[in-house]
């Protein structure tokens, strides 16, 4: 493997005084969030509500199994299939997506969305989203399944509505749930690769709008130069980011203590 | 009689709402395999619902242009059974060991291994790659496999697992009877935890399958190359406008794991519950 050496030498701290002065990186950490925060917020969303819905004892639904059994089956798929999948689908000029909003009179012509950066960060945020939807939707049911039901019982009695009840009871008993979901997704999501790196020209574009910084990393230690050391420090100070904000988010979603009087 | 015709506008509400987000996530898989049968002319002349009848012209074109498809699958399987098997094993044997025997730093060790949870994959992968390519060790399969032996994740579930269900009784009364520590946990314990195995080895079989960047940066040689490498090569100049060839090589990556999902999903849906939620 090119680039990498058996001798080394100590820089000190000057590819981490790079890496706070790269606009690429910070356009790399400023993409992933975008794309993170484009597929997070309606699938905890969708999720939320359609949690709420199949496990609610007083409608009598069927097939709620098969719905959640299909709506989990892109989780397990291979991402790399999924992406030159979606790449095929989204194709210009004669792409199905491209036919599809033909027909029904959408677009007068074949959109070209491999050259607009908002359609791809799009694209991305919604294979994110199709593939781990379903996830979160089982994630989130067998939480509420778990919440006691005297609670409800409870609050029924003091003539609470059904409103009152999700409101009031179902999200905040929900809510380490939620925390673990955010926090796993948007671990998970700091590290996104495999779609943005596939369904691009492997390197984000266009105009670098889709690179991720795990797609940066790629990009710095595998191709062109082989900066290795350069790389490294993209995948600490991606991981430090991710510390802070893990940090942020704990402070923010902890439970208040109750005020003394 | 307002109250009924309440919950019956909100039942087709739902019904509506599972039917919209269920062909969401069904629709693109089934265009996929539909036009994975149908040629160029039919996929440029619009879209289709229905199967065509050129499945066998795609696999030609797919496999005339050194798509070696059986390798792949073959290299992905080896790589992946393998991992599973180890990472099962080994996985449940430091949870058997920690969560059974009292040793100094027992403690710590737990520590550590619940901080390599919190550790992503990607801070590593550089240093990883270099110290594969110093112990002479690219383009092997066993940078792939050996590593997985230390899989911290698997671990936490197994002990969660093995705490839910073990009684000290069954160990005291192995070893009144004579039988060794490996054969405790070999004979008597695997058996009993054999559920959590099976739900962890799912997971990470499909987990090792689908992993495309270690093996992409690690194997060069394309009899090497395990099924994600090869379906990463469908984007390039070679399938240009062979359409009908890469929805065939796509499909034909997903679908072992679709049927094999067809059969599974209740338990792999049961499984990803297990652990995760707790009182």
């Amino acid at each position: 493997m090119k680039g990498l050496k058996t001798s080394f030498n100590l820089v000190g701290l000057v590819n981490f005084k790079k890496l706070v002065a790269d606009p690429y990186f910070w356009g790399a950490v400023k993409n992933t969030f975008i794309i993170w925060g484009l597929n997070f917020a309606p699938q905890l969303g969708i999720a939320l509500i359609l949690a709420i819905w199949l496990t609610d004892v007083k409608l009598n639904l069927h097939g709620k199994n098969l719905f959640r059994a299909l709506f989990y089956l892109p989780n397990l798929l291979m991402a790399t299939s999924v992406a030159i999948l979606f790449k095929s689908l989204f194709a210009y000029p004669i792409g199905p997506v491209n036919q599809f909003l033909m027909k029904i009179g959408v677009l007068t012509q074949a959109f070209q969305f491999d050259r607009s950066p908002w359609a791809m960060r799009l694209i991305v945020a919604f294979i994110q989203w199709w593939m781990w939807c379903g996830q979160t939707l089982i994630l989130l049911m067998a939480a509420i399944t778990s919440i006691s039901p005297s609670l409800y019982e409870a609050a029924v009695i003091d003539g609470a509505n059904e409103w009152q009840c999700t409101w009031h009871i179902t999200i905040p008993q929900l809510r380490p749930m939620m925390f673990y979901l955010l926090i796993t997704s948007m671990v998970g999501g700091m590290q996104m690769f495999d779609i943005p790196f596939l369904i691009t020209g492997m390197h984000g574009e266009p105009d670098y709008k889709i690179r991720t910084t795990a797609v940066y990393m790629y990009n710095t230690a595998f191709q062109g130069k082989n900066n290795y050391s350069y790389a490294a420090a993209i995948s600490i100070g991606m991981f430090i980011i991710t510390i802070i904000l893990a940090w942020v988010i704990n402070q923010l979603t902890k439970e208040k203590a109750p005020k003394k009087h | 009689m307002t109250y009924k015709r309440e919950i019956k506008i909100k039942e087709t509400i739902v019904y509506i709402a599972m039917i919209i987000f269920g062909l969401i996530a069904v629709v693109p898989v089934w265009v996929m395999l539909i036009n994975a049968t149908r040629n160029n002319a039919e996929i440029n002349s619009g879209l289709s619902l229905i199967p065509s009848s050129h499945a066998l012209d795609n696999w030609r074109i797919l496999t005339s242009r050194n798509f070696q498809i059986w390798q792949g699958f073959g290299n992905s399987f080896i790589i992946s059974s393998l991992v599973t098997i180890l990472c099962v094993y080994f996985s449940s044997l430091v949870a058997y060991a920690i969560h059974i025997y009292r040793f100094r730093g027992r403690k710590l060790l737990w520590n550590l291994i619940m901080m390599l949870i919190m550790l992503p994959a990607s801070l590593s992968f550089i240093g990883f790659c270099q110290f594969i390519s110093k112990i002479h060790l690219m383009n092997s399969f066993i940078p792939l496999i050996i590593p997985s032996i230390a899989s911290a994740g698997t671990v936490l579930f197994m002990k969660q697992y093995l705490e839910s269900i073990l009684s000290f009784e069954l160990i005291e009364a192995s070893r009144i009877d004579g039988a060794g520590e490996f054969l405790i946990f070999n004979q008597i314990i695997l058996p009993v935890i054999k559920p959590a195995i099976a739900t962890q080895a799912i997971f990470c079989f499909v987990g090792s399958w689908n992993n495309f960047m270690t093996p992409f940066v690690l194997l060069s040689s394309t009899e090497k190359y395990t099924l994600p490498m090869l379906v990463q090569m469908l984007r390039g100049d070679i399938y240009r406008t062979e359409y009908g060839g890469i929805y065939l090589g796509i499909a034909v990556s997903l679908v072992p794991i679709i049927i094999f999902y067809a059969f599974m999903s209740r338990y792999i849906i049961s499984g990803l519950t297990m652990g995760s939620v707790k009182e």
